[in-house]
């Protein structure tokens, strides 16, 4: 009779102890081929404290474009950045900024900085004579979830409808100051690298009612709108970058 | 009292220098002939005795950005390589002209060749669902760098004559110097040939773009010439709707 009883629960025993088996075997099956939900890394959380990163482009042996006034790219871009970093200081924003020099600076590296800043707004600061008004460029990457160990040249699929999310911000700033805006979304070596909202900020010369360009990329009240009405976007946007 | 030896050799001397003096104008006659003919056998514009057709042209404009179709009738070769460089030809012709919506300078001859190939299958492309537009009249790019052969071991013969084909756009390093820069503009041209490549040649689906038969990081500082872009997703809004 006890041998019997025994008998049975050894048997009970390797019954659930091959049930947990399988079990595992299942759990590990399911996390391998991803349809785990546990399995996936989490959402990128917002970082605790709001660092804006400005990314003046060009830089050194890279002019960029010649601008009418002779003036090229590189220096506007750097004029801009260092009075919007002055905007934003004033506000109590901490900025990182990719270049505060005419250095020569690999497009790579500009990703590496904005990326271990870890921000919750880049801006990539372009000028052009062509068109006018601001362009604002979101990269054309198509939304993706969050990877653990994203690839480097589609990075900001994960944060591109955070980006986009900025570009509204930062067009309902520019129209409130009254310029032209144009928004487009266009493959951008840097941008698209980005882990973070990020914008490429294109400034053309202004256009009066009549069509005239009215202000052009050297008139220095022009510049300073610009920025101020960036900065203003960037401080709105420091309350909605936060919500989930 | 000069020696006559010295007399005959300084002769045969001045002869023989005289001598290689003409032969080498003679070669560097040879040569210009050599190069004016080299030139003159290149394919630099369509034949104008093909038949005028009508061809589809995605013309952009700088002051609103958009990329509007236009129907041009002109004289295109049957050859599909040709026949893609004559209507890139036109196009860069429009834009060439002083009233031009998109300014660039350089015209038809801007485009040195159009090569097309089987083309790659895009690993991991994504339908235009995914690519949400801010503006109506643009296409947003999808693109990848890694790529695979499309049908592994069929004939490349079958592959040029029926399937999707890549177009290697060669541009000229003067259009590249001479483009305006910037993002909008630079983006606008190439959008714009990728989207007339393939209205007229709806086998186009990929474009690639080579400058002086090199690549090139960017076209004049801004638009990135490294990818493949995928021609299909350049028509304006209203020309993808069946």
């Amino acid at each position: 009779m006890l041998v019997r009883l025994e008998i049975r629960c050894l048997s009970a025993a390797y019954y659930w102890a091959l049930q947990g088996c399988l079990f595992v075997c299942v759990l590990a099956a399911l996390a391998a081929s991803g349809q785990l939900a546990l399995a996936q890394p989490a959402p990128p959380a917002p970082p605790s404290r709001f660092i804006v990163v400005l990314d003046a482009a060009h830089g050194g042996d890279d002019t960029g474009g010649r601008l009418s006034n002779g003036q090229f790219e590189k220096s506007f871009t750097l004029a801009i950045s260092v009075r919007l970093r002055s905007l934003l200081a004033v506000r109590g924003i901490q900025v990182v900024t990719t270049r505060d020099a005419d250095a020569t600076i690999d497009p790579n590296r500009r990703a590496e900085i904005a990326n271990h800043a870890q921000a919750l707004a880049c801006l990539s600061l372009h000028a052009s004579e062509s068109g006018s008004g601001v362009y604002l460029f979101a990269s054309s990457l198509p939304p993706a979830a969050p990877a653990r160990f994203p690839a480097w040249k589609t990075a900001q699929a994960a944060w591109v409808t955070r980006s986009l999310k900025l570009t509204g911000v930062l067009n309902s700033a520019l129209l409130n100051a009254g310029m032209s805006v144009t928004m487009a979304r266009y493959p951008l070596p840097v941008v698209d690298s980005m882990t973070c909202p990020a914008v490429a900020v294109e400034i053309a010369p202004e256009q009066g009612a009549g069509h005239e360009k009215s202000g052009g990329l050297d008139d220095r009240n022009y510049q300073a709108r610009v920025a101020a009405a960036l900065a203003a976007a960037l401080v709105e946007w420091r309350t909605e970058a936060r919500q989930p | 009292m000069i020696p006559r030896y010295q007399k005959i050799l300084f002769v045969l001397l001045l002869v023989a220098s005289l001598a290689m003096g003409a032969a080498l104008w003679h070669l560097r006659e040879l040569a210009h002939q050599k190069l004016l003919a080299g030139q003159n056998s290149a394919p630099t514009s369509a034949p104008a005795v093909a038949p005028a057709e009508q061809a589809t042209l995605l013309v952009a404009n700088d002051s609103d950005g958009s990329i509007l179709t236009q129907l041009h009738s002109l004289p295109l070769p049957a050859d599909p390589g040709a026949r893609a460089r004559a209507v890139l030809g036109k196009l860069l012709d429009l834009y060439a002209a002083p009233d031009a919506a998109h300014p660039v300078p350089g015209g038809a001859s801007s485009v040195a060749q159009v090569f097309l190939l089987p083309a790659p299958e895009i690993a991991g492309a994504v339908p235009p669902a995914g690519k949400p537009k801010i503006k109506d009249s643009r296409a947003a790019v999808i693109l990848s760098r890694k790529s695979r052969a499309t049908t592994p071991g069929a004939p490349l013969q079958d592959a040029r004559q029926t399937g999707p084909l890549l177009a290697v756009v060669n541009l000229t390093g003067s259009f590249a110097a001479n483009h305006p820069s910037g993002i909008e503009t630079e983006m606008l041209t190439v959008l714009s040939i990728c989207g007339t490549l393939h209205a007229n040649l709806p086998r186009i689906t990929q474009v690639r773009f080579l400058v002086d038969g090199q690549q090139r990081a960017t076209l004049a500082g801004h638009a990135d010439l490294t990818r493949t872009y995928l021609a299909g997703d350049f028509l304006p809004a209203e020309e993808a709707i069946p």
